[in-house]
């Protein structure tokens, strides 16, 4: 699970981390009185959407005035930005994070993560922040400093210094770095972090060590132990149709393509949208509607489906295992008679009672197309997708 | 031979008396395993679908001489009894379990590691359908009617494509000596490459199927393993060729995070490592009857 910028530098200043004085805004009324509250004579506006790369979209503006504030706020709150890691669709920008300016002298990259292979919490820094890191990796990898951190023991003093003295910090804020680095490391094991990246991490004008962006990504598996984190979940940030499935307790991923998918089990479902792309077709979505797949959940997985207005044509795809084809088959009947189905649906049955679940199908009396094997049903959903778009034409 | 289990294996239900753990006990009690008892803290002296309840993994090893468990212990917990079950001196442990903490599989990782290579239980799971060696023990949650024996040896992250792979090949009347899942969690207890040594020293075993996915390592580390340490051949299948970045499809390990863990560039890396790739999802049966008919 993301969350925004703001709230992740609270949870890191609470762990001893410095971040820059600053306060949140709803409207631009708000945003000038948090300006007033904030010392100094510069502050930055910052879009809070879950993305990075929010300066190049315009969504990170440094203000000189309180006037220019309120210009830069109305230009952002209610306004979607579109950054090349949100897709063409963008996302909605419905709160600021007014902060004060900082006069930075350097700037540093610091992360840490779970890494798969070692499987450990890695931490990896770079004396040279404000870029991506996958760019420096590919650039200049000498330049990246890498720490694996034993999961027993924790970060040791030596590793953070070790890191401190890789980022370029100066002895005499030696101490503090320590601190900063070991604070980011208890946030990411007390709260189940996978991911806490920090970039920039600068030193100020005035030698401070500041964080001055921060990204935290949450283990979803956990949230049922971190209530606090769960309530920082906003659904404004996640496409809706994607909010509808967790609701309803299925996993979905909208996706750009025209043809509707629902499948049960992860892996199998990747294979099809494989399947559907390698016969000249693409998948609107990835829906996993799970093992105990029930006449109700079926008809949710479809309503879901079929809300995206774009979708042309379905697939179901189900291999039965400790579920069953012909109680699948009366789920889809079902679903397809309430909803009143106006595409073409290509239903793909295996495993588990087949042939009742297939005759199920055929006798209801309903214009569903029906396929044996993987390749057949994705060649006839892309087949009767074709067709929808050539008669809409 | 098989590789892992046989109908001689003694198992154990981690999670027995509960609505999961009792109706695969009595699926894979019919399918013909082993099964000895099993475990639920509280419940021990207890008798369920006539087999005894313990209250510790420690005293089933004792009393029914328990060698493999089974885990359907819920998300909050599983990481605690898969420890109990390496800290009595199970053996093999699976874990179906879906939703544990990957900081919590960060534990058991480096918990297991404390035991000397030679005493450690080797895991499978969590999040996966479990391990089959058909025609003589199941210790999963599988269809077993969908598997036929035989000499190709199967390794995947998923559950249901598994059955899809298992379904092709039985249709071409090809068997398997044992299919094992390793789930689709980010830190598994065991990779790809950690069943393909079994597979290689197992004399049953031909051919070798890697259904593999997006996100991670594992699948490229495997080939490396296959192409530097195996005689028999690999056929891979890596599923997720649509999945843009940074989404999760599903899976909490289906994810595209960094360089090298999308379907394309697996591919690419396992081709050039000499692995046989299954064109599309639909010929993986058919792909592994071409490299068998060569042999």
């Amino acid at each position: 699970m993301n969350i925004h910028e703001y709230q992740a530098k609270e949870i890191l200043a609470e762990y001893g981390v410095k971040i820059a004085e600053g306060g949140l805004a709803y409207s631009v009324v708000e945003a000038v009185q948090r300006a007033r509250e904030i010392e100094g004579d510069v502050w930055v506006v910052k879009a809070q959407i879950h993305s990075g790369a929010r300066g190049k979209a315009g969504g990170i503006k440094v203000c000189r005035t309180h006037t220019e504030v309120e210009q830069a706020v109305e230009e952002l709150i209610g306004k979607k930005l579109v950054t090349h890691q949100t897709g063409p669709a963008g996302k909605i920008c419905s709160r600021v994070y007014i902060e004060a300016g900082t006069n930075i002298s350097k700037e540093m990259y610091l992360s840490f993560m779970i890494d798969r292979a070692s499987e450990r919490v890695i931490m990896i820094g770079a004396a040279e922040g404000g870029m991506e890191i996958e760019k420096l990796a590919e650039t200049n990898p000498e330049a990246i400093i890498k720490i694996y951190i034993e999961p027993a023991v924790g970060l040791q003093d030596f590793q953070a210094r070790k890191m401190a003295f890789g980022l370029g910090i100066d002895p005499a804020q030696l101490n503090h770095a320590v601190k900063t680095i070991k604070g980011c490391y208890r946030a990411l094991r007390d709260l189940d972090a996978n991911i806490l990246e920090i970039n920039p991490l600068v030193i100020t004008a005035n030698n401070e060590i500041v964080a001055l962006d921060a990204k935290m990504v949450f283990d979803e598996n956990a949230l049922f132990r971190r209530h606090k984190i769960a309530e920082l979940r906003d659904n404004t940030q996640v496409d809706p149709r994607e909010v509808a499935a967790a609701e309803a307790g299925l996993s979905y991923v909208g996706l750009d393509g025209d043809i509707g998918c629902m499948i049960n089990g992860a892996g199998l479902a990747m294979a099809t949208m494989d399947m559907i792309k390698l016969a000249g077709g693409e998948p609107a979505n990835f829906l996993d509607v799970g093992g105990g797949a029930s006449a109700e959940r079926t008809e949710k997985a479809f309503r879901l489906v079929l809300a995206d207005s774009g979708v042309k044509a379905m697939l179901v795809n189900i291999f039965a295992g400790i579920n069953r084809c012909d109680w699948i088959a009366e789920g889809v009947v079902q679903a397809v008679k309430n909803i009143d189905m106006k595409i073409p649906l290509v239903v793909r049955l295996s495993g588990t009672n087949v042939e009742e679940g297939r005759s199920i199908i055929k006798n209801s009396g309903l214009p569903i197309i029906t396929a044996d094997t993987l390749a057949e049903a994705a060649e006839k959903v892309v087949r009767a997708r074709n067709e929808v778009v050539a008669q809409k034409a | 031979m098989a590789i892992l289990i046989n109908e001689k294996t003694k198992i154990i239900v981690q999670g027995f008396t509960g609505r999961i753990g009792t109706f695969h006990a009595q699926e894979m009690i019919d399918y013909g395993s082993n099964v000895v008892g099993g475990v639920t803290p509280g419940k021990g002296g207890q008798t369920h679908l006539g087999l005894p309840v313990f209250n510790t993994v420690k005293e089933a090893i004792e009393q029914v001489g328990a060698e493999a468990s089974i885990v359907f212990v819920p998300p909050a917990f599983a990481a605690d009894s898969i420890m109990e079950a390496a800290d009595a001196g199970i053996k093999y442990c699976v874990s179906i379990t879906d939703g544990i903490p990957t900081q919590d599989m960060m534990t058991v990782k480096n918990f297991l590691r404390r035991f000397p290579k030679m005493e450690r239980m080797l895991l499978t799971g969590p999040n996966c359908a479990g391990t089959i060696s058909p025609g003589r023990a199941m210790l999963g949650i599988m269809p077993g009617h969908i598997y036929i024996r035989g000499n190709v040896g199967v390794v995947g992250r998923s559950g249901t494509l598994g059955y899809e792979a298992a379904d092709q090949m039985r249709l071409l009347g090809i068997g398997i000596s044992t299919s094992v899942g390793i789930g689709g969690d980010p830190i598994p207890g065991s990779s790809h490459r950690d069943i393909l040594k079994r597979l290689e020293q197992d004399p049953e075993t031909k051919v070798a199927l890697m259904i593999g996915e997006i996100g991670g390592p594992q699948e490229v580390d495997a080939g490396k393993f296959a192409k530097e340490h195996m005689t028999k051949p690999l056929v891979a299948y890596i599923a997720g060729l649509t999945a843009p970045e940074g989404r999760r499809m599903g899976h909490a390990g289906a994810i595209i995070s960094s360089a090298g863990e999308s379907a394309a560039e697996k591919v690419a890396m396992l081709k050039e490592l000499g692995v046989t790739i299954c064109p599309t999802p639909s010929l993986m049966g058919q792909t592994v009857a071409e490299v068998l008919a060569k042999l």
